[in-house]
């Protein structure tokens, strides 16, 4: 009597397991539900950026190491673009906008692209950039962790990167960026 | 537009007669007669015609191209060949629920028919835990995914059916992947049924025992067609990439091949119970898991599927109760546990547990590896892809031992072997075979010994079938023919995949029109390029020539499809194949230049890898049909 | 041979981007490694398998680094640290992915021993129950 009922009690845990697991794997697939599943790297965010060398846009043959580029203690918005891509047209005004902006300086790097074109584009949409890169093989951008055009990262003094904005930059992500920079200056 | 509503009207209907089943269900459970009421037989048929009905609605509107629905407005163009109008009716979302739900339906009709040897209450049972199902599917239909859903104003066009499922291995792909999905539906509420009606037995075993094989047929023959889709259409010369879409339809395929081996036992020697049916239902659960996993969009795949989360929620709901339902109904019923058999070590049970216990492994690793990055994703909020990678080293190592047990097991008598000289007999082979083909390590290269060590097993499982086979024809001993079939198959298909392993050749270049490439013995030359005006899409084709030392020519036209509704570009991959080889070549435009990136592939044995899917089914078929 | 060299730099300087990525003798090991590299903007298929912008800047960046001598580990480690772990189709085994190597092999040993130890008769008790 008490080995029978000793094996009802194991028989009665072992389907409470069997229950918790299938609880649990449920409540696993019940939250999925609402998570996109679409990657988007986000590894480097809030980690000082990684080194890397490019080329310098308005002179051949001269290169560029991360501490070249990013010399001062301030922010940094370095934006990777390119004129045949149509996203970068759209996020244009705002980077226009964001040059205004004294405490912040703009580094483009141009990314696979033609020179004439890119000049092209420079000339006609006016040039936001303090300082233009050219990535020609795709090395660099890898290098920073971005996988397309347009892609924005900000920078702060300590060269670490404090935003990331894959895409062309919304209105919102215009904010996002004056409120950081804004906020670190009034401290 | 009235065809719509007529539609969806038969399917409101057809959850009444549901219902209504449920009820005259009931009554006729606790009624003392023997027969089922004729009132079942009858509304089961009209559940099923009105199913029928609806279903050939929606693909009269497919082909008529009423744009007054909206699954036709978003799946469907008046310029698309009819016969992607029509398998565009299951193309989509709501759609091919609609056909699940038919197959559903008219599976449960012909079990009601087939099984009129069986217990009475026992097929009550069944056909009310299939109702249930149905009845969830319906409403699920009616209430999140209506493809009677009707749009105003009617636009004049659709928006067309993405190009890479305009195909006819496609358009077939999905129905025969769901009656093996369905098949196994069957499977799991007799399991029910019949573990409530203490029916659990030879007889039991015996008459599920050909659904379990016609959903197997179908699941393999559906898994296949999925494979061969994505070998030709995705233009990467591969046919399994371990996307957990395609793992998800292996799951419930690794257990009821493990379902097909243990239902044997339970007919032969009347044990093993609750371990058939345990697998009975994780088939069924596994199916809808997968149905649930794909219609969800929570897994990131290849095979995206638009996706909404009410439907996802639903589904997830549905899938629950039934895992819970099913749980409970097994722990108040599980057979009673008489005095634990044992089994001889040199019998033919041990040699199916053996097979069970392989299957099972291989299930727990494709399980994990889907979902695995899931739970991690909630839990610790990291992001991990499981790849090919990871499946290759856990399943590939463990088919050594698993060929070698596949060769011997069948070998063996039930209950005890007590002439062990059969067995020293096959080892010897294998060793006869291992020494024959060791040469081959020293031939190739490290990193192809795990393939070919598989090769020599398969071999060897080969030649054991072929001996059995040459038996049962020559000295005409009573052996299972539809065993020795399927498992013929599964040993061309692991010789096929080795080979295909060893010596396929791959070239990835950028050529322009005029270039050659030479690789190993060949040449691949670039002729010229030609442009080509289709009723649906635009396409520049290359034409290409491949020649090998003797100066034998063959020729290649891989073509880039440009299609307008909806706007899309597609590399469609040439292949010349012969017995042995697959030659196969795709090309896609690269930004801004003259010239296109070629991808040429030499793949050995690629066609036997399908015919030897469709030899395992024919084994099958020949066990269905011996009934 | 200095001619097809000559050429074959002209040649790349001229079709500088996108042009053929792996001249050199680590063909076979670039593919092994584009393989178990996880593509970002085609999710769902492997560098390999890609003809994206973003699977040929991966491809250049993998003759580039294997030139330079980093070994396939290495030049997982350099994309994961840029990507995260994401991008490598064989998850590493380390805390996190623990129960993802063992539990499989764990679960076989446990399904083995259970069978050989429980349902399968040892010699000496065949005679027993026979007589």
């Amino acid at each position: 009597m008490f080995l029978k009922s000793r094996e009802n009690i194991i028989r009665f845990l072992f389907f409470l397991v069997i229950f918790l697991l299938l609880f649990f794997l449920g409540s696993i697939f019940f939250k999925s539900l609402n998570t996109t599943k679409i990657f988007v790297p986000d590894k480097l965010i809030g980690r000082s950026l990684p080194d890397f060398t490019a080329e310098s846009f308005d002179d051949k043959n001269k290169y560029f190491t991360k501490n070249e580029i990013f010399n001062e203690k301030k922010y940094y918005l370095l934006n990777i673009w390119a004129s045949w891509c149509g996203p970068c047209r759209e996020e244009h005004p705002i980077l226009i906008k964001l040059s205004n902006d004294h405490n912040l300086e703009l580094v483009g790097l141009n990314f696979k692209d033609k020179k004439e074109n890119a000049l092209k584009f420079l000339n006609k949409s006016g040039n936001p950039y303090n300082k233009v890169l050219i990535d020609n093989n795709g090395s660099v951008s890898i290098s920073l962790g971005a996988y397309g055009v347009p892609e924005t990262f900000l920078i702060n003094e300590k060269k670490i990167i404090e935003l990331k904005f894959v895409g062309p930059l919304k209105n919102s992500d215009y904010k996002k960026i004056l409120k950081k920079i804004n906020y670190k200056n009034e401290n | 537009m009235i065809l719509g509503q007529i539609g969806f009207l038969l399917l409101v209907s057809s959850l009444i007669f549901s219902i209504y089943l449920i009820y005259l269900i009931y009554f006729n459970y606790k009624s003392v007669s023997d027969i089922i009421s004729i009132k079942i037989y009858t509304f089961t048929f009209l559940q099923l015609i009105t199913i029928l009905f609806s279903f050939f609605f929606l693909i009269f509107s497919f082909v008529n191209s009423d744009f007054s629905l909206v699954s036709v407005y978003q799946n469907s163009h008046t310029t698309k060949p009819l016969f992607y109008k029509i398998s565009g009716t299951w193309g989509n979302h709501e759609g091919s629920l609609l056909l699940w739900l038919l197959v559903l339906s008219l599976f449960s009709f012909f079990f009601l028919i087939q099984s009129r040897n069986d217990l009475k209450k026992y097929r009550l049972l069944t056909i009310l835990f299939q109702n249930l199902i149905i009845i969830g599917f319906l409403v699920f239909i009616i209430k999140t995914s209506n493809p009677f859903l009707s749009l105003y104003p009617v636009p004049l066009e659709g928006l067309g059916l993405n190009p890479i499922l305009q195909d006819p291995a496609l358009a077939i792909h999905p129905p025969i992947l769901y009656l093996g999905y369905v098949g196994s539906s069957i499977v799991f509420s007799s399991a029910l049924a019949a573990m409530i009606e203490k029916y659990v037995n030879k007889i039991w075993a015996s008459s599920i025992k050909i659904w379990i094989m016609i959903s197997w047929i179908f699941l393999t023959i559906g898994i296949m067609l999925g494979s061969f889709w994505a070998y030709y259409e995705l233009g990467w010369g591969g046919f399994w990439f371990w996307d957990p879409v395609e793992n998800v339809s292996l799951m419930p395929w690794l257990t009821l091949t493990a379902l097909l081996h243990s239902i044997i036992i339970l007919e032969k020697r009347e044990t093993f119970h609750s371990w058939t049916l345990i697998l009975a239902i994780i088939s069924f659960t596994l199916s809808m898991n997968g149905t649930f996993l794909v219609r969800s969009g929570i897994l990131n795949s290849i095979h995206t599927f638009a996706n909404d989360p009410a439907r996802g929620l639903y589904i997830l709901i549905f899938l629950s109760i039934l895992a819970f339902f099913s749980l409970i109904i097994f722990y108040l019923f599980q057979p009673e546990k008489k005095e634990t058999t044992r089994f001889f070590l040199f019998s033919r049970e041990t040699s199916i547990l053996i097979n069970n216990w392989f299957m099972i492994f291989f299930l727990v690793v494709v399980l994990i590896g889907t979902i695995y990055p899931l739970i991690l994703e909630i839990l610790n909020n990291s992001k991990i892809s499981v790849g090919p990678p990871f499946f290759n080293i856990l399943i590939i190592p463990f088919l050594i031992p698993f060929l070698i047990f596949m060769s011997i097991g069948p070998r063996m008598n039930w209950i005890n072997t007590e002439n062990k000289s059969i067995i020293k007999k096959k080892l010897l082979h294998l060793l006869v075979i291992i020494i024959i083909f060791s040469p081959m390590f020293f031939y190739f290269d490290k990193k192809n010994i795990l393939s070919l060590s598989i090769f020599i097993l398969g071999i060897f499982l080969l030649l054991s079938l072929l001996n059995e086979l040459k038996e049962f024809f020559i000295k005409s001993k009573i052996r299972n023919i539809s065993k020795i079939i399927s498992h013929l198959g599964f040993a061309i298909l692991i010789i096929s995949i080795s080979l295909n392993n060893i010596f396929s050749i791959e070239i990835d270049t950028n050529l322009k029109v005029g270039d050659s490439y030479k690789f190993k013995k060949y040449e691949l030359v670039f002729q010229n390029i030609s442009g080509k005006v289709e009723k649906n899409y635009n396409s520049v084709i290359g034409k290409f020539i491949l020649k090998d030392i003797k100066n034998d020519i063959i020729y290649l036209n891989p073509e880039i499809r440009i299609y307008e509704n909806p706007p899309m570009i597609t590399s469609e991959a040439s292949i010349k194949n012969n017995f042995f080889y697959d030659n196969y070549i795709t090309m896609s435009n690269i930004q801004g230049g003259e010239y296109y990136n070629i991808r040429f592939q030499k793949k050995f044995m690629m066609l036997w890898i399908w015919i030897s899917a469709l030899v395992m089914a024919f084994g099958g078929l020949l066990r269905v049909f011996k009934k | 041979m200095k001619i097809k060299l000559v050429l074959f730099i002209v040649f790349n300087i001229i079709f500088n981007y996108n042009y053929v990525y792996s001249k050199n003798n680590n063909l076979d090991l670039h593919k092994q490694i584009s393989k178990n590299i996880r593509c970002i903007v085609c999710q769902g298929q492997s560098i390999d398998e890609s003809n994206s912008d973003f699977a040929i800047n991966i491809k250049n960046l993998i003759s580039a680094k294997l030139e330079e001598g980093l070994n396939e580990e290495e030049i997982y480690q350099f994309l994961k640290s840029r990507y995260g772990e994401w991008i490598v189709y064989k998850p590493e085994l380390n805390i996190n992915n623990f129960i993802l190597w063992i539990l499989p092999y764990a679960l076989f040993i446990a399904g083995g021993f259970y069978i050989f130890t429980k349902l399968i008769k040892k010699k000496k008790k065949i005679n027993i129950n026979r007589y």
